[in-house]
């Protein structure tokens, strides 16, 4: 099993958000995520400022297998980029929940609860196993 | 190696240079190159040594079993390319005089006639040069049709998460929001999903029927009234359409425009990069938009219909009318094929992924919709191979090129994990789809004995495996010779 933060939430589509606790939070993709996709050679990040639609897709992944959507886990505005991942896009596959973080946002966070907990995550994960 | 290593100062091969040269007159002097263009200096024989190699090295469908999944490598009569080849085919002037060009016109509107009455629609286009140019008309039409109802407010267009890739790429080309629709556990597209996304801002849905996970979707009536009530448009894509081929027609289905990849389907080599073609073809509502030119039958003979003719149409997809070679081989290809050989097409490509379906199944390989028929092709998934082995689908893969067969397509559908997407084609025999499967069988003992035997696969080819990371990260596809002077 991948190792998964328990200060975390996350969504169906394996992104994880973590609560900056100053009105920001920052989005990545699980361990999980990254192990599916493979060698990851390119990150198209979203624009700053752009605000975006809880659901909607935001960045894109690609890796030697196949290019993915990220979603936007919850609606709010970007405040930054990951710049890094340019350069080092392995980053994600390196270190998913720190190094790979892909982008924060700013939002009110009243969509944090529809997120899934670390419980009900590795619950979806041993559904798919 | 580059046919530029083979380079040497003051070599050439002048025998069939062209007798006269033409002076090249009024050039700006600052945009004349100071120094030459580095072509190697080779010989006529280092030539012909240099591309018979690497024609050699070439693993096609002339050589090799194909069963890439949702490419169709099926075999390409002969006599489909030879008669594409006749001087009159091959020669004939874009811009001769229509009086020039009757038998290339009378082909033209018999392929529009028998491309019309195997999909069942009412009317086709061929001008679209390949797949996805077909799909980015289609979608064009769909819009063009909205918009002159003045139908403003439909903004989205729905696809299948199994879908390939250009059908959500097409829709966005024409200036659409994709929503993703999933796929429910019998291969089926989630009819529930759809109901709860479709709207007043539906434009359409793109669909491949049978879908990339080799399944025909038994609930495309359903999805079609659902789509229909919302007063969007359904739009097949035609990847598959070998496996249906006289045996049901998207018209029948309730499809509103269709794209066809003549070179996977008609008889045009497929994979080599192009050039292909696209035809599209839609239904009643949809025919004043469909793209210029095409060919209509007059009394006094064949005549383009051009922009003067169809006001609404989206316009022009290329200068003149499609891809004309490919065309003729499927005109051809149809013609030998007929009435009674088209539903055959489909009937031996789906016996045959069906045959091999079920002999991988009893020598113990994971079926990814094990309750369900084949269509054309079929999903095998290694995730327990992986799992328990550390042997892939990848490995799987590369360790069939040592055995002499071409790999299936890994990893695609994205949403079956470790997956070999197979399609063995009409064109194949027993003895060769019992081939692959023997091979099959082998590598999995192969795993299970020694999985770095097969994870250090291929051996036998020209190039072992390939650093794909680093050529992704490090895309470089210019060569720089060394040293100029060299």
């Amino acid at each position: 099993m991948s190792d998964l933060p328990t200060e975390l939430r996350y969504t169906q589509s394996h992104e994880w958000v973590r609560n900056n606790e100053d009105g920001t939070f920052t989005v990545g993709i699980t361990d999980h995520a990254q192990e599916l996709l493979g060698d990851i050679v390119f990150v198209e990040t979203p624009e700053e400022d752009a605000e975006i639609e809880a659901g909607d897709g935001c960045a894109v992944v690609e890796s030697v297998k196949a290019a993915s959507d990220i979603y936007m886990p919850i609606s709010g505005i970007v405040a930054s980029a990951n710049g890094e991942l340019a350069d080092t896009p392995e980053a994600i596959n390196d270190d998913a929940y720190q190094a790979g973080w892909i982008f924060t946002i700013k939002s009110d966070g009243v969509e944090w609860d529809n997120l899934l907990t670390v419980e009900q995550y590795e619950g979806l994960l041993a559904e798919d196993e | 190696m580059l046919i530029h290593e083979r380079s040497k100062s003051t070599r050439r091969a002048s025998a069939q240079m062209p007798a006269t040269s033409v002076e090249v007159k009024g050039i700006p002097a600052e945009l004349l190159r100071r120094t030459p263009p580095a072509l190697p200096e080779v010989s006529e024989m280092q030539v012909v040594r240099h591309y018979t190699a690497l024609s050699q090295k070439n693993f096609s469908i002339d050589t090799q079993f194909y069963p890439l999944g949702s490419c169709t490598m099926k075999y390409n009569p002969r006599a489909s390319n030879t008669l594409a080849m006749l001087p009159g085919m091959v020669a004939r002037h874009p811009l001769a005089p229509v009086s020039h060009s009757q038998g290339f016109m009378a082909c033209m509107y018999d392929l529009q006639e028998m491309l019309k009455e195997v999909t069942g629609m009412k009317e086709v286009s061929l001008s679209p040069a390949a797949g996805a140019q077909g799909e980015f008309a289609g979608v064009a039409m769909i819009r063009a049709y909205h918009d002159a109802r003045g139908d403003n407010e439909r903004c989205e267009i729905l696809v299948p998460d199994a879908a390939h890739g250009t059908n959500p790429a097409s829709a966005v080309m024409c200036g659409y929001k994709v929503r993703e629709i999933p796929t429910g556990p019998s291969g089926d597209v989630d009819v529930d999903a759809l109901k709860a996304v479709v709207g007043p801002q539906t434009a359409g849905i793109m669909l491949t029927n049978p879908s990339t996970v080799g399944v025909f979707d038994r609930q495309i009536e359903a999805i079609a009234k659902t789509v229909h009530d919302a007063g969007g448009l359904l739009y097949y894509d035609g990847a598959n359409l070998n496996a249906i081929l006289g045996k049901v027609r998207p018209g029948d289905m309730g499809f509103d425009v269709i794209h066809m990849n003549l070179h996977k389907t008609f008889s045009t080599p497929h994979g080599g990069g192009g050039p292909g073609a696209g035809p599209v073809g839609v239904s009643e509502r949809l025919i004043p938009y469909l793209p210029v030119p095409m060919v209509a039958k007059a009394a006094d003979g064949y005549q383009w219909l051009l922009e003067k003719d169809c006001p609404d149409s989206i316009g022009r997809l290329s200068a003149f009318a499609g891809n004309a070679g490919v065309l003729i081989r499927a005109y051809v290809y149809a013609r030998m094929l007929g009435r009674e050989g088209m539903p055959r097409v489909a009937e031996y490509a789906t016996l045959n992924a069906n045959y091999m379906m079920v002999r991988l199944a009893e020598a113990g390989f994971d079926l990814a919709y094990k309750d369900r028929r084949a269509t054309h092709e079929f999903i095998v998934t290694l995730k327990r191979q992986a799992k328990e082995l550390g042997v892939n689908a990848m490995d799987f893969a590369k360790r069939l090129l040592d055995y002499g067969y071409h790999a299936p397509t890994t990893y695609f559908p994205l949403l079956i994990p470790e997956c070999l997407l197979i399609e063995p084609t009409e064109t194949e025999t027993q003895a060769e789809l019992d081939g692959f499967i023997e091979v099959m069988k082998t590598i999995q003992a192969e795993a299970e004995e020694n999985a770095d035997l097969v994870k250090g696969a291929p051996y036998t080819l020209p190039v072992r495996r390939l650093d794909d990371v680093k050529a992704a990260r490090e895309l470089n596809l210019a060569y720089t010779p060394a040293k100029a002077d060299e």
